[in-house]
Order: C-alpha cells, then sequence, then structure tokens
C-alpha cells in the first residue's frame, strides 16, 4: 500500500557554458560593437550583409571586406512581447524587430524600446542606444529606440 | 585588465544556454530522499523476483509493475562494481582532481548506486572493492544524496568477481 507523501521539489538548472571562437569576420564584427560601431561584410557586387556573413549564402564564397554601416536604419519587421522572459533584451514590454541599417542590404535582429505596441510600425526609424561599457557583445547595443 | 589588453580583437563569444527547471521528485524518489535525511537507506523490492531496487523510482523497469511494498533498509557499505578516474575539471564539480567516480553495490541491493571515492589513492581503487559512506556531519543535513560525503575503503578482502558480476 503505497503512501502518500508530498513530492519534493527541487530547482534544477541546465547550463552549457559554450564558448565559440569568432574568427576574422565575426570578430571584427564583435571588436566593432565594442568601439559602439556596426560593421557588415560587403560581397563583390556591393552589397552590404549586417550581421556580417562569412560566406555568401547563394555562392558560397568567402567574404572578407568589412565596411561600417549606420547605426540607425528602418524597421522592415517587428513583433511586440507583451510578457519579456527574464532573459530577454527588455524587462518591459518592447518589440524584437528587423532592422535594416542606412548602408546595408539586410536586417539585423534586435529589440525596439518603442514604448508602445502602438508606436512600433513597419518602416518606422531607429536608433541603436549603446550601453555604457561595451564589452564587444550583441549586447552593447542594450536596443534601439524611434528616432 | 591593462589599456592593451581591452584593446586585443574580441577573438571569443560566451555563448551559455540555460534551461531553468523545476524537478519534481515524484512519491517514491521524495521518501528515499527523505530518508537520506534522517541517514537512513531505503531500498525497494520487486513484487515479482523480489530484487533490491536502490534507489527506487517506484516501479520495476523490467516488470513494469509497481514496487509498493515496504521499503528495504540497506546499510551505508557495499562493493565498487566499477569506476572511473576524473582528471578533468568541470566547473560545477567542486572535488579535487583526480577522483574516482564509483559505482556501489551496497550490500543487500540489486542495483548501483553512483558515488565519489575518499581517502584512497586512485592508484588503489579497483572493481570489487569493499567500501562504506562518510556522512557529513548531522547537522548539515539535508533530504538529498549529497549526505554521503563520499566512500572510502573499509579493508575488508575484495567481494569475488562471482558475486557482483550480475550487476555491472
Amino acid at each position: 500500500m503505497p503512501d502518500v507523501t508530498h513530492s519534493l521539489t527541487a530547482a534544477h538548472q541546465l547550463a552549457y557554458t559554450y564558448k565559440r571562437s569568432l574568427g576574422p569576420v565575426l570578430g571584427r564584427f564583435f571588436t566593432g560593437l565594442r568601439d559602439k560601431q556596426i560593421h557588415g561584410v560587403r560581397r563583390a557586387d556591393g552589397k552590404v550583409f549586417v550581421p556580417p556573413r562569412e560566406y555568401d549564402p547563394e555562392t558560397g564564397d568567402a567574404m572578407e571586406e568589412m565596411v561600417a554601416v549606420a547605426d540607425a536604419g528602418v524597421v522592415v519587421s517587428w513583433a511586440w512581447v507583451k510578457e519579456p522572459r527574464p532573459s530577454q533584451p527588455l524587462a518591459k514590454p518592447f518589440a524584437y524587430a528587423l532592422i535594416r541599417l542606412d548602408d546595408a542590404d539586410t536586417p539585423l535582429l534586435h529589440a525596439v524600446d518603442a514604448g508602445s505596441e502602438a508606436a512600433m510600425s513597419t518602416g518606422m526609424r531607429v536608433k541603436a542606444r549603446w550601453i555604457d561599457e561595451p564589452a564587444g557583445a550583441i549586447t552593447d547595443i542594450a536596443c534601439f529606440e524611434p528616432g | 585588465m591593462s589599456e592593451s589588453e581591452e584593446r586585443k580583437p574580441v577573438e571569443v563569444l560566451r555563448t551559455p544556454v540555460v534551461l531553468d527547471y523545476t524537478y519534481s521528485a515524484g512519491q517514491s524518489s521524495s521518501r528515499h530522499l527523505r530518508a537520506f535525511g534522517k541517514g537512513k537507506l531505503l531500498g525497494q523490492r520487486c513484487p515479482v523476483d523480489g530484487r533490491v531496487y536502490f534507489p527506487s523510482r517506484g516501479s520495476c523497469p523490467q516488470h513494469g509493475v509497481p514496487i509498493e511494498g515496504e521499503p528495504v533498509e540497506l546499510p551505508d557499505r557495499g562493493t565498487i562494481v566499477t569506476y572511473s578516474v576524473n582528471r578533468v575539471p568541470s566547473e560545477n564539480i567542486d572535488l579535487e582532481l583526480p577522483y574516482a567516480a564509483i559505482q556501489v553495490l551496497l550490500d543487500g541491493a540489486d542495483t548501483i548506486l553512483f558515488h565519489v571515492l575518499g581517502e584512497s589513492s586512485i592508484d588503489d581503487v579497483h572493481m570489487g572493492m569493499r567500501v562504506e559512506a562518510v556522512w557529513k556531519p548531522e547537522e548539515e543535513w539535508d533530504d538529498s544524496v549529497a549526505n554521503i560525503r563520499y566512500f572510502r575503503p573499509t579493508g575488508e578482502p575484495d567481494t569475488p568477481f562471482d558475486q557482483y558480476k550480475e550487476h555491472i
């Protein structure tokens, strides 16, 4: 006969402490962020990929020519996050957005602190808000904001 | 960090993946863990063939039946049936290297307990070695297998291979 007892519970964190080597292209991108600059990579035909890719997604050719782009651009797509989770970029409601920076041809995924969903629109201009002490990570950009 | 080190190119990115769970032990494991909190080791007997599972999960994986009988109290000593020497540090394991991870068949049990060996050189660890539990001070006990700090050799003669070969 089973004796009914309350089950014990415990917090259990499963974590993989990955580190990855960046290589020259992504290394330049993250080194640039530390200087509050965003870099893309330029293909032979002039198309600029931001974030940079090491290889052309169409031909597989290596791409190496790094170029600085603006830290402001246009929202091309977005989704509103009503209830942010602890690991997300902002503690208050925000938008995840694909942002095509000026001088770039591909969009970058980041957070937009617009205050409210009503303030978000496709085509709106946004500008990066940098943290005070950038360390060489995508989180050096706290988020983008309208402007 | 010096100014020159700060200006080195960024070459490595930390990308941890973290999953936060609330683990629920269930009735059988809860009873087993609470027994640890009282310094007792409780196994359970399969109603079909009488094998003693330690720790028990509340059902027999071989026969697919619930294990509901009275718990079987086991002694805190047994035999190392197999082991592995670990020389690689890990962020979440606070043990001096190298150490031996051991699988202990407690006397009277039919399944093995995973633990570590203490008070012994890794050159001495071997299959068949007799060991006993070294408990933490009682005031530090929790409902946890970690109440046993490690197992140490008893100095008794080895258990013959034939007596534990079915349990490796």
